[in-house]
């Protein structure tokens, strides 16, 4: 589809929604959100990208193969793991570090953030692999 | 860390099938993963098998929840066992497809996948949790879907509709059967559940659940009269494929049905063990018959599959200690065997070019140590001593015996026999009678590539005869693992302490 309004204005909306995925992501532990939605609004970033102006130039933009995003999602997550086991307590239980960060005040960072970023990347990875896959069979 | 080895066998593969993920273009990488990955894999199991059998049930609580309300892992002895089996299995059809597998399906995710399968399979026997075990059976199906269907030949798809299709209805089934015991019992932890099944509940709700589940797992498992979709589908993938759903996959199933009918649904043991016990005769006896009329190697071999886990859930339905023993015993066995077969099918289709009896034969002069390892697999899967099906076959028979169980122990030694004519037909047809003067054109990779696709051949068939020979070590761990299966005690200790009991 080659519509000049279609064009433009995913010039614009297409950032934003990525901003927005990620606000999701971040926002995902304690509010509605998290890794899944957050994923799913940047693969929809991605789509209409590639509704826009092809598949072609959706997968210039993505820069990495979706594959590649699904497998190291997995890898996050599954790493997110770890750091518990390093800690002498049982596989993905959740560890907390608390800071003052000049600028954003309390701050929670933990291995659960990890998980939920794996989840991310692995739901844009499948999500982008069937559709822009799907786009090129026509 | 004795919690660092359950979390093991589900890590390994999905580490390994995430790293393949990433280097998707690079087949190079995939393979070189795929084989890191399974020795990793055989060897944590190993470890996980020798410290359970030293120290007893292991558990651990994922994310530190506590159960009942987590998710609990646990090893016995039983589900140690069979994590390694699939371990070692899991090592040989890798090596195997490396050289068997073609391109096109390498560099379309096959090696990914065929992790993924393993995980699926890994942490079906390693969860303490029925719905987590609906989760792992999903995970196992989805990976399995597209294996089947990975190169979209039409007999392929024509096989994989009816799989699939036969296999949602059984997910249906299963998650209707956790819903409703969720609604009744409010709970989902495997060692919650047998206590409460045992306490609280009418054992006529725990009864009717049972069967929902002997449904649910029975269409997975294939026990007659729900087994019409696998000799529909098995033989359509390459062979790789096939063996490590043939020796795994229907187990499965098995497992499953092993560790609820001995943890949750003993209530009325005279009731749902003579219903398994008649469908164990009935599976035996339509998977022979089934066998003996078909004339193509993996048909054969696919009913075989069913007629085996026939004998699988006979020592369930027995429900002695010596029965149990056997079913433990046999499970390893017939993977072993069953897998080796189809294997041996795949290297005389590389070497001849077809599957069809008919045109097979003189492979006895060609191929000498090929045809010793058929002999090997072919007359332990019959029962024939010393090799391994015969200890299993016998501790059955025996168990049977004692139990007066005249009936199913006449069924399972006619099914004996008749398994022994279904080999002995593929022997005669493809390595006795003489074959076509010329011998067939190889395909690319030659002579090398049969040679190396003997290696987990020889491996295999050595294993049948290690646990016919080591027998008395293998009988020994069988009957620790079904001390365990029929004291559910120690299983509800290990999971909610000490005290729950």
């Amino acid at each position: 589809m080659s519509s000049l309004i279609l064009r433009t204005a995913t010039r614009y909306i297409q950032p934003i929604l990525v901003l927005f995925s990620v606000f999701l992501l971040l926002a995902g532990h304690n509010e509605p959100g998290g890794g899944f939605a957050g994923g799913l609004v940047a693969a929809a970033a991605y789509t209409l990208y590639a509704i826009a102006y092809g598949v072609e130039e959706a997968r210039r933009l993505l820069y990495v193969s979706p594959q590649g995003l699904a497998g190291a999602g997995l890898l996050a997550a599954a790493g997110s793991g770890i750091p518990s086991l390093l800690y002498g307590k049982p596989f993905m239980t959740g560890l907390w570090h608390e800071g003052d960060v000049p600028g954003f005040g309390e701050i929670a960072v933990g291995t659960p953030l990890l998980f939920d970023v794996g989840v991310y990347l692995a739901v844009i990875g499948v999500t982008l692999s069937i559709v822009l896959n799907l786009a090129e069979e026509e | 860390m004795s919690n660092w080895l359950l979390t093991l066998p589900i890590l390994i593969p999905l580490v390994t099938a995430a790293t393949s993920l990433v280097f998707w273009r690079s087949v190079r990488t995939q393979r070189a993963a795929a084989v890191i990955g399974a020795i990793a894999l055989l060897l944590a199991a190993l470890a996980l098998a020798a410290r359970v059998d030293a120290e007893g049930i292991q558990v651990m609580q994922a994310g530190a929840w506590e159960a009942p309300f987590g998710i609990s892992l646990v090893a016995d002895l039983f589900s140690a066992i069979m994590v390694t089996i699939a371990a070692a299995m899991g090592l040989a059809i890798v090596y195997y497809s490396l050289w068997s597998m073609d391109r096109e399906r390498e560099s379309f995710c096959y090696y990914p996948l065929l992790q993924v399968l393993l995980m699926g399979v890994c942490g079906a026997f390693l969860t303490g949790d029925l719905f987590n075990l609906y989760v792992w059976f999903e995970v196992m199906l989805m990976a399995s879907f597209v294996l089947l269907s990975l190169g979209g030949e039409r007999p392929q798809l024509e096989g994989a509709i009816k799989y699939v299709t036969l296999n949602l209805v059984s997910s249906a089934v299963f998650l209707s059967a956790v819903g409703i015991l969720y609604g009744i019992v409010g709970s989902l932890n495997m060692a919650d559940l047998a206590v409460k099944l045992h306490g609280e509940t009418e054992p006529v709700m725990a009864t009717t659940l049972a069967m929902m589940f002997l449904v649910a797992f029975g269409i997975k498992a294939a026990i007659f009269p729900l087994f019409f979709w696998l000799p529909a589908s098995y033989h359509t993938p390459p062979i790789a494929v096939t063996a490590i759903f043939a020796g795994l996959l229907t187990k499965v199933g098995v497992y499953a049905l092993m560790r609820v009918f001995t943890l949750l649904f003993t209530q009325d043991v005279g009731f749902t063990h003579t219903v398994i016990l008649v469908l164990s005769g009935f599976t035996m006896v339509t998977g022979v018959l089934g066998a003996a009329a078909q004339n193509e190697f993996r048909r054969i071999l696919t009913f075989h599959i069913v007629s085996q886990i026939g004998y699988l859930i006979m020592g369930l339905a027995l429900f002695t200690p010596l029965a149990l023993a056997g079913s433990v015993y046999y499970m390893v066995h017939v993977i072993i065997a069953k897998t080796n077969l189809f294997l041996i099918s795949g290297v005389v289709h590389a070497s001849e070019g077809t599957y069809e009896l008919g045109k097979l034969g003189g492979l006895y002069k060609r191929r000498p140590y090929l045809s010793l390892a058929f002999m090997i697999s072919a007359l332990a899967l019959a029962g024939i001593p010393p090799l391994s099906g015969f200890f299993a076959k016998y501790s059955l028979v025996a168990a049977g015996l004692d139990r007066g169980s005249y009936g199913i122990v006449a069924a399972a030694l006619g099914v004996s026999v008749l398994t022994l004519f279904s080999m002995t037909k593929i022997w005669a047809a493809a390595f006795w009678a003489p074959g076509p003067a010329e011998p067939a054109a190889l395909g690319p990779g030659g002579e090398r590539r049969i040679r190396a696709m003997m290696v987990p051949v020889a491996a295999l068939a050595g294993a049948s005869v290690a646990m016919g020979v080591g027998a008395e070590y293998f009988i020994g761990l069988s009957l620790r693992a079904s001390a365990q299966l029929l004291d559910p005690n120690q299983y509800i200790g290990a999971v909610l302490g000490r005290n729950a009991l």
